[in-house]
Protein backbone atom coordinates (compact mmCIF):
# COMPACT_ATOMS: atom_id res chain seq x y z
CA UNK A 1 0.00 0.00 0.00
CA UNK A 2 1.12 3.79 -1.10
CA UNK A 3 1.09 6.31 1.18
CA UNK A 4 -1.38 8.10 -1.16
CA UNK A 5 -3.30 5.07 -0.80
CA UNK A 6 -3.79 5.68 2.74
CA UNK A 7 -4.48 9.57 2.46
CA UNK A 8 -7.60 8.57 -0.38
CA UNK A 9 -8.89 6.24 2.18
CA UNK A 10 -8.51 8.39 5.50
CA UNK A 11 -10.30 11.42 3.25
CA UNK A 12 -12.88 9.41 1.93
CA UNK A 13 -13.52 7.83 6.01
CA UNK A 14 -12.85 11.50 6.86
CA UNK A 15 -15.75 12.54 4.61
CA UNK A 16 -18.07 10.23 6.95
CA UNK A 17 -17.34 11.13 10.13
CA UNK A 18 -17.48 14.87 8.98
CA UNK A 19 -21.08 14.25 7.84
CA UNK A 20 -21.90 12.67 11.46
CA UNK A 21 -19.88 15.52 12.77
CA UNK A 22 -21.96 18.27 11.35
CA UNK A 23 -25.25 16.61 12.26
CA UNK A 24 -24.32 16.13 15.55
CA UNK A 25 -22.53 20.10 15.71
CA UNK A 26 -25.76 21.63 13.79
CA UNK A 27 -28.28 20.24 16.49
CA UNK A 28 -25.67 21.30 19.17
CA UNK A 29 -25.21 24.93 17.64
CA UNK A 30 -29.40 26.02 18.03
CA UNK A 31 -29.78 23.35 20.86
CA UNK A 32 -26.68 23.13 23.03
CA UNK A 33 -28.08 19.89 23.03
CA UNK A 34 -25.15 16.74 23.19
CA UNK A 35 -27.62 14.26 20.67
CA UNK A 36 -26.26 11.30 21.70
CA UNK A 37 -29.08 9.42 20.20
CA UNK A 38 -27.90 10.78 16.93
CA UNK A 39 -26.36 7.55 16.30
CA UNK A 40 -29.86 5.56 16.22
CA UNK A 41 -31.24 7.76 13.28
CA UNK A 42 -27.62 6.01 11.55
CA UNK A 43 -28.74 2.29 12.89
CA UNK A 44 -32.56 2.87 11.78
CA UNK A 45 -31.46 3.74 8.17
CA UNK A 46 -29.17 0.92 7.79
CA UNK A 47 -31.71 -1.77 9.26
CA UNK A 48 -34.95 0.14 7.05
CA UNK A 49 -31.81 -0.93 4.16
CA UNK A 50 -32.09 -4.25 5.20
CA UNK A 51 -35.86 -4.59 5.07
CA UNK A 52 -35.74 -2.77 1.62
CA UNK A 53 -33.01 -4.62 0.28
CA UNK A 54 -35.35 -6.62 -2.04
CA UNK A 55 -36.48 -3.39 -3.90
CA UNK A 56 -35.06 -1.15 -6.28
CA UNK A 57 -31.99 0.19 -4.68
CA UNK A 58 -33.31 3.54 -5.71
CA UNK A 59 -36.07 2.98 -3.88
CA UNK A 60 -34.26 1.47 -0.97
CA UNK A 61 -31.97 4.58 -0.71
CA UNK A 62 -34.85 6.84 -0.69
CA UNK A 63 -36.85 5.40 1.89
CA UNK A 64 -33.84 4.76 3.94
CA UNK A 65 -33.17 8.41 4.22
CA UNK A 66 -36.69 9.20 4.51
CA UNK A 67 -36.40 6.97 7.83
CA UNK A 68 -33.87 8.43 9.18
CA UNK A 69 -35.24 12.22 8.49
CA UNK A 70 -38.81 11.41 9.59
CA UNK A 71 -36.72 9.59 13.00
CA UNK A 72 -34.96 12.90 13.71
CA UNK A 73 -37.97 15.11 13.47
CA UNK A 74 -40.12 12.83 15.38
CA UNK A 75 -37.37 12.63 18.20
CA UNK A 76 -37.53 16.77 17.99
CA UNK A 77 -41.09 16.98 18.24
CA UNK A 78 -41.71 14.50 20.81
CA UNK A 79 -39.00 14.20 22.97
CA UNK A 80 -36.43 16.88 23.12
CA UNK A 81 -38.78 20.02 22.18
CA UNK A 82 -40.03 19.32 25.86
CA UNK A 83 -36.33 19.61 26.50
CA UNK A 84 -35.39 23.21 25.90
CA UNK A 85 -35.78 24.65 29.01
CA UNK A 86 -33.90 21.87 30.80
CA UNK A 87 -30.19 21.48 32.49
CA UNK A 88 -27.91 19.82 29.87
CA UNK A 89 -27.31 17.49 32.12
CA UNK A 90 -30.71 16.26 31.92
CA UNK A 91 -31.01 16.89 28.31
CA UNK A 92 -27.80 14.81 27.60
CA UNK A 93 -28.90 11.73 30.25
CA UNK A 94 -32.50 11.94 28.17
CA UNK A 95 -30.63 11.18 24.87
CA UNK A 96 -28.78 8.77 26.25
CA UNK A 97 -32.00 7.33 27.57
CA UNK A 98 -33.48 7.33 23.72
CA UNK A 99 -30.27 6.28 22.05
CA UNK A 100 -30.52 2.95 24.59
CA UNK A 101 -34.06 2.69 23.99
CA UNK A 102 -33.64 2.47 20.60
CA UNK A 103 -30.83 -0.03 20.74
CA UNK A 104 -33.44 -2.23 22.72
CA UNK A 105 -35.98 -1.85 20.05
CA UNK A 106 -33.83 -2.94 17.34
CA UNK A 107 -32.60 -6.03 19.61
CA UNK A 108 -36.08 -6.86 20.00
CA UNK A 109 -36.95 -6.21 16.30
CA UNK A 110 -34.03 -7.77 14.56
CA UNK A 111 -32.27 -9.76 17.30
CA UNK A 112 -28.12 -9.31 18.45
CA UNK A 113 -27.30 -11.44 15.11
CA UNK A 114 -26.35 -8.80 12.09
CA UNK A 115 -28.64 -8.25 9.37
CA UNK A 116 -27.39 -7.93 5.75
CA UNK A 117 -28.03 -4.70 4.32
CA UNK A 118 -26.63 -5.68 0.55
CA UNK A 119 -27.54 -2.86 -1.43
CA UNK A 120 -25.09 -0.34 -2.36
CA UNK A 121 -22.51 -3.51 -2.40
CA UNK A 122 -21.58 -3.15 -5.74
CA UNK A 123 -19.85 0.05 -4.75
CA UNK A 124 -17.17 -2.41 -3.68
CA UNK A 125 -15.51 -2.65 -6.84
CA UNK A 126 -11.95 -1.57 -7.40
CA UNK A 127 -10.37 1.14 -10.37
CA UNK A 128 -6.75 0.90 -10.43
CA UNK A 129 -4.74 3.01 -11.40
CA UNK A 130 -0.88 2.28 -11.38
CA UNK A 131 -0.36 1.07 -7.59
CA UNK A 132 -3.43 2.90 -6.65
CA UNK A 133 -6.17 0.80 -5.97
CA UNK A 134 -9.33 3.18 -4.96
CA UNK A 135 -12.75 1.21 -4.79
CA UNK A 136 -16.00 3.39 -6.03
CA UNK A 137 -17.21 3.29 -2.89
CA UNK A 138 -14.47 5.45 -1.25
CA UNK A 139 -14.77 7.51 -4.55
CA UNK A 140 -18.44 7.81 -3.30
CA UNK A 141 -17.77 8.72 0.52
CA UNK A 142 -15.53 11.76 -0.89
CA UNK A 143 -17.81 13.17 -3.45
CA UNK A 144 -20.64 12.91 -1.48
CA UNK A 145 -19.07 14.36 1.39
CA UNK A 146 -17.73 17.34 -0.65
CA UNK A 147 -21.13 17.98 -2.01
CA UNK A 148 -22.88 18.22 1.04
CA UNK A 149 -20.98 19.96 2.89
CA UNK A 150 -20.60 22.69 0.62
CA UNK A 151 -24.57 22.44 0.18
CA UNK A 152 -24.38 22.86 4.16
CA UNK A 153 -22.04 26.14 3.31
CA UNK A 154 -24.07 27.62 1.09
CA UNK A 155 -27.46 26.79 3.03
CA UNK A 156 -26.34 28.34 6.26
CA UNK A 157 -24.17 31.51 4.04
CA UNK A 158 -26.77 32.23 1.24
CA UNK A 159 -30.26 31.11 2.72
CA UNK A 160 -32.45 33.23 5.29
CA UNK A 161 -32.64 29.70 6.91
CA UNK A 162 -29.39 29.61 6.95
CA UNK A 163 -28.92 32.77 8.74
CA UNK A 164 -31.49 32.05 11.32
CA UNK A 165 -29.35 29.57 12.13
CA UNK A 166 -26.42 31.34 12.72
CA UNK A 167 -28.03 33.94 14.47
CA UNK A 168 -29.64 31.06 16.53
CA UNK A 169 -26.56 29.15 17.08
CA UNK A 170 -25.04 32.65 18.73
CA UNK A 171 -27.87 34.01 20.85
CA UNK A 172 -31.24 32.04 20.63
CA UNK A 173 -32.99 34.43 22.78
CA UNK A 174 -32.13 37.57 21.16
CA UNK A 175 -32.56 35.82 17.47
CA UNK A 176 -36.16 35.08 18.65
CA UNK A 177 -36.90 38.64 19.70
CA UNK A 178 -36.13 39.63 16.10
CA UNK A 179 -38.87 37.04 15.25
CA UNK A 180 -37.08 33.90 14.53
CA UNK A 181 -38.87 30.87 14.94
CA UNK A 182 -37.78 28.59 17.24
CA UNK A 183 -39.36 25.28 16.52
CA UNK A 184 -38.31 26.12 12.38
CA UNK A 185 -34.80 26.56 13.43
CA UNK A 186 -34.21 23.79 15.09
CA UNK A 187 -36.39 21.37 13.30
CA UNK A 188 -34.46 22.36 10.26
CA UNK A 189 -31.17 21.13 12.63
CA UNK A 190 -32.75 17.76 13.23
CA UNK A 191 -34.06 17.38 9.69
CA UNK A 192 -30.62 18.03 8.85
CA UNK A 193 -28.80 16.04 10.30
CA UNK A 194 -31.38 12.84 10.24
CA UNK A 195 -30.77 13.41 6.11
CA UNK A 196 -26.76 13.36 6.98
CA UNK A 197 -27.16 10.26 9.04
CA UNK A 198 -29.53 8.56 6.53
CA UNK A 199 -26.36 9.48 3.99
CA UNK A 200 -23.84 8.28 6.29
CA UNK A 201 -26.02 4.91 7.06
CA UNK A 202 -25.84 4.43 2.77
CA UNK A 203 -22.51 4.69 2.83
CA UNK A 204 -21.30 3.11 5.83
CA UNK A 205 -23.66 -0.39 4.92
CA UNK A 206 -21.67 -0.45 1.34
CA UNK A 207 -18.35 -1.37 2.82
CA UNK A 208 -19.89 -3.26 6.15
CA UNK A 209 -23.04 -4.51 5.24
CA UNK A 210 -23.81 -6.62 8.23
CA UNK A 211 -26.06 -3.99 10.55
CA UNK A 212 -26.32 -4.84 14.36
CA UNK A 213 -28.11 -2.75 17.14
CA UNK A 214 -25.02 -0.71 18.11
CA UNK A 215 -24.63 -0.07 14.21
CA UNK A 216 -24.45 3.63 14.50
CA UNK A 217 -22.94 3.86 18.20
CA UNK A 218 -19.59 3.83 17.45
CA UNK A 219 -19.04 6.13 14.92
CA UNK A 220 -21.30 8.82 16.45
CA UNK A 221 -19.17 8.34 19.79
CA UNK A 222 -15.73 8.70 17.53
CA UNK A 223 -17.35 11.32 15.57
CA UNK A 224 -18.55 13.10 18.94
CA UNK A 225 -14.90 12.76 20.12
CA UNK A 226 -14.01 14.27 16.77
CA UNK A 227 -16.41 17.60 17.03
CA UNK A 228 -15.19 18.15 21.17
CA UNK A 229 -11.59 18.20 19.39
CA UNK A 230 -12.31 20.39 16.81
CA UNK A 231 -14.17 22.60 18.74
CA UNK A 232 -17.94 22.48 19.54
CA UNK A 233 -18.69 25.91 19.30
CA UNK A 234 -18.13 26.02 15.66
CA UNK A 235 -19.20 24.11 12.77
CA UNK A 236 -16.91 24.82 10.33
CA UNK A 237 -13.75 23.32 13.82
CA UNK A 238 -16.73 20.53 14.79
CA UNK A 239 -16.83 19.41 10.91
CA UNK A 240 -12.48 19.42 10.93
CA UNK A 241 -12.54 17.59 13.92
CA UNK A 242 -14.81 14.88 12.94
CA UNK A 243 -12.88 14.50 9.47
CA UNK A 244 -9.98 14.30 11.51
CA UNK A 245 -10.94 11.51 13.52
CA UNK A 246 -12.03 9.78 10.56
CA UNK A 247 -8.92 10.20 8.56
CA UNK A 248 -6.54 9.57 12.33
CA UNK A 249 -8.56 6.37 12.61
CA UNK A 250 -8.19 5.52 8.78
CA UNK A 251 -4.90 5.86 8.59
CA UNK A 252 -4.18 3.89 12.51
CA UNK A 253 -6.02 1.05 10.96
CA UNK A 254 -3.61 1.02 7.81
CA UNK A 255 -0.40 1.68 9.18
CA UNK A 256 -0.89 -0.44 12.35
CA UNK A 257 0.07 -4.31 12.09
CA UNK A 258 -2.80 -6.64 11.62
CA UNK A 259 -1.77 -8.23 15.10
CA UNK A 260 -1.63 -4.95 17.07
CA UNK A 261 -5.42 -3.80 14.67
CA UNK A 262 -7.17 -4.56 18.24
CA UNK A 263 -5.32 -1.40 20.25
CA UNK A 264 -6.41 1.15 17.32
CA UNK A 265 -8.66 2.63 19.60
CA UNK A 266 -6.58 2.89 22.59
CA UNK A 267 -3.82 4.68 20.17
CA UNK A 268 -6.67 6.99 19.10
CA UNK A 269 -8.20 7.59 22.50
CA UNK A 270 -4.50 8.67 23.76
CA UNK A 271 -4.07 10.75 20.72
CA UNK A 272 -7.35 12.69 21.67
CA UNK A 273 -6.16 13.07 25.62
CA UNK A 274 -2.90 14.67 24.73
CA UNK A 275 -4.56 17.04 21.87
CA UNK A 276 -7.62 17.97 24.73
CA UNK A 277 -4.72 18.50 27.43
CA UNK A 278 -2.75 20.28 24.88
CA UNK A 279 -5.61 22.63 23.38
CA UNK A 280 -8.97 21.72 25.58
CA UNK A 281 -11.02 24.80 23.89
CA UNK A 282 -10.57 22.62 19.94
CA UNK A 283 -7.81 22.14 17.60
CA UNK A 284 -9.66 24.30 14.66
CA UNK A 285 -10.61 27.00 17.24
CA UNK A 286 -8.31 29.82 16.98
CA UNK A 287 -7.27 30.62 20.53
CA UNK A 288 -8.60 26.68 21.70
CA UNK A 289 -4.94 26.17 23.96
CA UNK A 290 -6.20 29.09 26.08
CA UNK A 291 -10.09 27.88 26.70
CA UNK A 292 -10.59 27.86 30.60
CA UNK A 293 -13.80 26.80 31.95
CA UNK A 294 -14.09 27.58 35.23
CA UNK A 295 -14.89 24.07 37.53
CA UNK A 296 -14.29 24.81 41.07
CA UNK B 1 -54.81 47.41 16.13
CA UNK B 2 -58.24 49.09 17.07
CA UNK B 3 -57.55 52.83 16.89
CA UNK B 4 -59.23 53.74 20.29
CA UNK B 5 -56.57 52.15 22.65
CA UNK B 6 -53.33 53.40 23.22
CA UNK B 7 -50.48 51.63 21.30
CA UNK B 8 -49.44 48.89 24.31
CA UNK B 9 -50.63 48.94 27.51
CA UNK B 10 -49.52 46.92 30.87
CA UNK B 11 -52.22 46.38 33.52
CA UNK B 12 -51.05 44.48 37.02
CA UNK B 13 -47.95 43.02 35.78
CA UNK B 14 -46.20 40.74 37.74
CA UNK B 15 -42.59 38.73 37.11
CA UNK B 16 -41.35 36.41 39.85
CA UNK B 17 -37.65 34.56 40.01
CA UNK B 18 -38.85 31.84 42.16
CA UNK B 19 -40.13 33.51 45.52
CA UNK B 20 -38.49 36.69 44.49
CA UNK B 21 -40.90 39.28 42.62
CA UNK B 22 -39.35 41.34 40.45
CA UNK B 23 -42.01 43.39 39.42
CA UNK B 24 -45.02 44.28 41.23
CA UNK B 25 -48.33 45.74 39.93
CA UNK B 26 -47.04 47.29 37.30
CA UNK B 27 -49.57 49.85 34.79
CA UNK B 28 -48.39 51.49 32.24
CA UNK B 29 -49.45 52.83 28.68
CA UNK B 30 -48.14 54.09 26.04
CA UNK B 31 -50.12 56.21 23.34
CA UNK B 32 -49.98 55.63 19.53
CA UNK B 33 -47.19 58.14 18.25
CA UNK B 34 -46.37 58.74 21.84
CA UNK B 35 -42.43 58.61 23.15
CA UNK B 36 -42.52 57.17 26.56
CA UNK B 37 -40.10 56.66 28.88
CA UNK B 38 -39.13 54.38 32.02
CA UNK B 39 -36.63 55.23 34.17
CA UNK B 40 -34.94 53.82 37.32
CA UNK B 41 -31.60 52.73 39.28
CA UNK B 42 -30.27 49.34 38.81
CA UNK B 43 -32.47 46.47 39.90
CA UNK B 44 -35.40 48.37 39.55
CA UNK B 45 -37.35 45.84 37.47
CA UNK B 46 -36.87 47.63 33.84
CA UNK B 47 -35.50 44.71 31.73
CA UNK B 48 -37.81 43.00 33.74
CA UNK B 49 -40.99 44.49 32.91
CA UNK B 50 -39.68 44.57 29.33
CA UNK B 51 -39.29 40.73 29.01
CA UNK B 52 -42.54 40.30 30.08
CA UNK B 53 -43.67 42.73 27.55
CA UNK B 54 -41.82 40.75 24.79
CA UNK B 55 -43.03 37.50 26.22
CA UNK B 56 -39.48 36.14 26.97
CA UNK B 57 -40.45 36.02 30.61
CA UNK B 58 -43.68 35.05 31.65
CA UNK B 59 -45.27 37.19 34.40
CA UNK B 60 -47.41 35.37 37.60
CA UNK B 61 -49.99 38.39 37.30
CA UNK B 62 -50.99 41.06 34.81
CA UNK B 63 -51.16 41.80 30.99
CA UNK B 64 -50.12 43.26 28.42
CA UNK B 65 -52.49 44.80 25.66
CA UNK B 66 -50.79 45.68 22.00
CA UNK B 67 -53.64 48.16 20.27
CA UNK B 68 -56.08 46.34 22.39
CA UNK B 69 -55.18 42.44 22.34
CA UNK B 70 -53.41 40.43 24.89
CA UNK B 71 -50.43 39.61 23.77
CA UNK B 72 -49.68 37.71 27.11
CA UNK B 73 -48.55 34.20 26.80
CA UNK B 74 -47.38 34.97 23.35
CA UNK B 75 -44.07 33.16 21.77
CA UNK B 76 -41.37 35.89 21.81
CA UNK B 77 -40.94 35.43 17.72
CA UNK B 78 -44.89 36.15 17.53
CA UNK B 79 -44.67 38.96 19.34
CA UNK B 80 -41.77 40.30 17.34
CA UNK B 81 -43.59 39.87 13.86
CA UNK B 82 -46.83 41.39 15.73
CA UNK B 83 -45.32 44.73 15.27
CA UNK B 84 -43.14 45.09 18.54
CA UNK B 85 -39.48 45.30 18.08
CA UNK B 86 -36.62 45.33 20.84
CA UNK B 87 -33.51 46.82 20.94
CA UNK B 88 -32.10 44.60 23.72
CA UNK B 89 -29.71 45.77 26.55
CA UNK B 90 -26.24 45.34 25.65
CA UNK B 91 -27.52 45.56 21.72
CA UNK B 92 -27.28 41.86 21.22
CA UNK B 93 -25.74 42.24 17.68
CA UNK B 94 -24.49 38.78 16.62
CA UNK B 95 -20.94 39.67 16.05
CA UNK B 96 -20.25 36.40 14.03
CA UNK B 97 -22.24 38.13 11.14
CA UNK B 98 -21.86 40.61 8.99
CA UNK B 99 -23.32 44.34 9.54
CA UNK B 100 -25.68 43.51 6.43
CA UNK B 101 -26.62 40.41 7.95
CA UNK B 102 -27.36 41.43 11.19
CA UNK B 103 -29.55 44.05 9.66
CA UNK B 104 -31.12 41.33 7.18
CA UNK B 105 -32.69 39.29 10.67
CA UNK B 106 -34.82 42.68 11.21
CA UNK B 107 -36.45 41.75 8.08
CA UNK B 108 -37.62 38.40 9.68
CA UNK B 109 -40.30 39.98 11.77
CA UNK B 110 -41.50 42.23 9.19
CA UNK B 111 -44.88 41.59 8.55
CA UNK B 112 -45.14 42.90 4.93
CA UNK B 113 -42.60 42.25 2.19
CA UNK B 114 -43.40 45.75 0.33
CA UNK B 115 -40.88 48.70 0.78
CA UNK B 116 -38.09 47.08 1.83
CA UNK B 117 -36.02 49.26 -0.40
CA UNK B 118 -37.37 52.38 0.95
CA UNK B 119 -37.39 51.80 4.23
CA UNK B 120 -33.76 50.56 3.55
CA UNK B 121 -32.43 53.75 2.07
CA UNK B 122 -34.24 55.87 5.06
CA UNK B 123 -32.82 53.61 7.50
CA UNK B 124 -29.40 54.06 6.15
CA UNK B 125 -29.44 57.93 5.64
CA UNK B 126 -30.94 57.66 9.51
CA UNK B 127 -27.70 55.27 10.30
CA UNK B 128 -24.57 55.50 7.63
CA UNK B 129 -23.14 53.10 9.57
CA UNK B 130 -24.80 50.15 8.48
CA UNK B 131 -24.11 51.32 4.77
CA UNK B 132 -20.28 52.18 5.03
CA UNK B 133 -19.66 49.03 7.12
CA UNK B 134 -22.09 46.43 5.57
CA UNK B 135 -19.45 44.07 4.72
CA UNK B 136 -17.41 44.35 8.10
CA UNK B 137 -17.99 42.11 10.90
CA UNK B 138 -20.50 43.68 13.54
CA UNK B 139 -17.95 42.67 16.48
CA UNK B 140 -15.64 44.72 14.91
CA UNK B 141 -18.01 48.20 15.37
CA UNK B 142 -17.66 50.71 18.38
CA UNK B 143 -20.25 50.79 20.93
CA UNK B 144 -22.23 53.39 19.38
CA UNK B 145 -21.82 51.81 15.90
CA UNK B 146 -23.32 48.89 17.58
CA UNK B 147 -26.25 50.51 18.74
CA UNK B 148 -26.53 52.34 15.73
CA UNK B 149 -26.96 48.48 13.93
CA UNK B 150 -29.35 47.49 16.79
CA UNK B 151 -31.51 50.41 16.16
CA UNK B 152 -31.60 50.23 12.38
CA UNK B 153 -32.28 46.01 12.50
CA UNK B 154 -35.31 46.75 14.85
CA UNK B 155 -36.63 49.56 12.27
CA UNK B 156 -35.95 47.40 9.14
CA UNK B 157 -39.01 45.00 10.66
CA UNK B 158 -41.13 48.30 10.26
CA UNK B 159 -42.42 47.94 14.13
CA UNK B 160 -45.29 49.95 14.99
CA UNK B 161 -43.88 50.13 18.80
CA UNK B 162 -39.81 50.21 18.73
CA UNK B 163 -38.88 49.58 23.14
CA UNK B 164 -35.46 50.22 23.58
CA UNK B 165 -33.74 49.22 26.77
CA UNK B 166 -30.89 51.32 27.67
CA UNK B 167 -29.73 52.73 24.70
CA UNK B 168 -27.09 55.17 26.08
CA UNK B 169 -25.68 52.55 28.34
CA UNK B 170 -21.86 52.78 27.58
CA UNK B 171 -21.62 55.69 24.81
CA UNK B 172 -20.30 58.41 25.20
CA UNK B 173 -22.11 62.06 25.45
CA UNK B 174 -21.56 62.49 22.00
CA UNK B 175 -23.18 59.36 20.59
CA UNK B 176 -25.79 59.22 22.46
CA UNK B 177 -26.97 62.60 21.65
CA UNK B 178 -26.74 61.60 18.11
CA UNK B 179 -29.24 58.59 19.00
CA UNK B 180 -31.49 60.35 20.76
CA UNK B 181 -31.89 62.48 17.46
CA UNK B 182 -32.32 59.64 15.57
CA UNK B 183 -34.85 58.48 18.14
CA UNK B 184 -36.69 61.54 17.69
CA UNK B 185 -36.70 61.38 13.92
CA UNK B 186 -37.40 57.72 13.84
CA UNK B 187 -40.54 58.98 16.16
CA UNK B 188 -41.77 61.76 13.67
CA UNK B 189 -42.32 59.04 10.61
CA UNK B 190 -44.99 57.48 13.20
CA UNK B 191 -43.32 54.93 15.31
CA UNK B 192 -44.48 54.71 19.07
CA UNK B 193 -41.72 54.63 21.13
CA UNK B 194 -40.73 52.89 24.59
CA UNK B 195 -37.64 53.90 26.13
CA UNK B 196 -36.17 52.30 29.29
CA UNK B 197 -32.91 54.16 30.66
CA UNK B 198 -31.31 54.60 33.68
CA UNK B 199 -29.90 59.03 33.00
CA UNK B 200 -33.38 60.24 34.46
CA UNK B 201 -33.14 63.14 33.32
CA UNK B 202 -32.04 63.32 29.92
CA UNK B 203 -35.26 60.75 29.34
CA UNK B 204 -37.55 62.99 31.19
CA UNK B 205 -37.03 66.08 29.28
CA UNK B 206 -36.92 64.36 25.76
CA UNK B 207 -40.07 61.59 26.85
CA UNK B 208 -43.77 63.23 26.51
CA UNK B 209 -44.09 61.03 29.87
CA UNK B 210 -41.47 59.01 31.91
CA UNK B 211 -42.67 56.55 34.55
CA UNK B 212 -40.26 56.18 37.39
CA UNK B 213 -39.53 52.74 38.72
CA UNK B 214 -38.19 51.76 41.61
CA UNK B 215 -38.12 47.91 43.69
CA UNK B 216 -40.03 46.71 40.81
CA UNK B 217 -42.77 49.10 40.99
CA UNK B 218 -44.13 52.41 39.25
CA UNK B 219 -43.75 55.11 42.16
CA UNK B 220 -44.53 58.15 40.02
CA UNK B 221 -44.98 59.62 36.16
CA UNK B 222 -42.91 62.79 35.04
CA UNK B 223 -43.03 65.26 32.41
CA UNK B 224 -40.87 67.39 30.60
CA UNK B 225 -41.41 70.02 33.07
CA UNK B 226 -39.81 67.74 36.05
CA UNK B 227 -36.87 67.16 34.06
CA UNK B 228 -34.96 70.41 35.94
CA UNK B 229 -36.99 69.77 39.65
CA UNK B 230 -33.97 68.02 40.76
CA UNK B 231 -35.61 67.30 44.17
CA UNK B 232 -38.65 65.39 42.64
CA UNK B 233 -36.24 63.91 40.32
CA UNK B 234 -33.72 62.36 43.26
CA UNK B 235 -37.28 61.32 45.37
CA UNK B 236 -38.87 59.56 42.56
CA UNK B 237 -35.91 57.70 41.69
CA UNK B 238 -35.00 56.31 44.92
CA UNK B 239 -38.04 56.20 46.41
CA UNK B 240 -38.33 52.40 48.53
Amino acid sequence: MTALQYIVDGIALGAVYALVAVGLALVFGVMRLVNFAHGELITAAAYTLYLTSSWPKVFACAISLLVAVGLALLMELVIFRRLRYATPATALVTTFAVAFALEAVWLIAFGPQGKSADVLSSLNRTATHGSLHIRWVTITMVGVGAVLLAGTGLLLNRTRIGLEMRAAAADFRAARLLGVRANRVIGTAFLLGGLFAGVVALLLTATQPLVTPTFGLQITILALVGVVVGGMDRLVSATLGGFAIGFVNSLLGDVLPSSQGVFLTSFLYLLVIVVLVLRPGGVFVPGGASARVERV
Amino acid sequence: MSDASPALAVSGLEVRYGGVAAVRDVSLEVGRGEIVGLVGPNGAGKSSTLMAIMGAVSPSAGDVLMGGRSIRGMRSEDIARSGIALVPEGRHIFSNLSVRENLRLGLVGRRESNGVAKDLDWIQTLFPVVKDFADRHAAALSGGQQQQLAIARALLAKPDILILDEPSLGLAPVVVQAVWEALAEINRQGVTILLVEQRAQITVSFCSRTYVMSNGQIRMTLTPGDADNTERMVSAYFAS
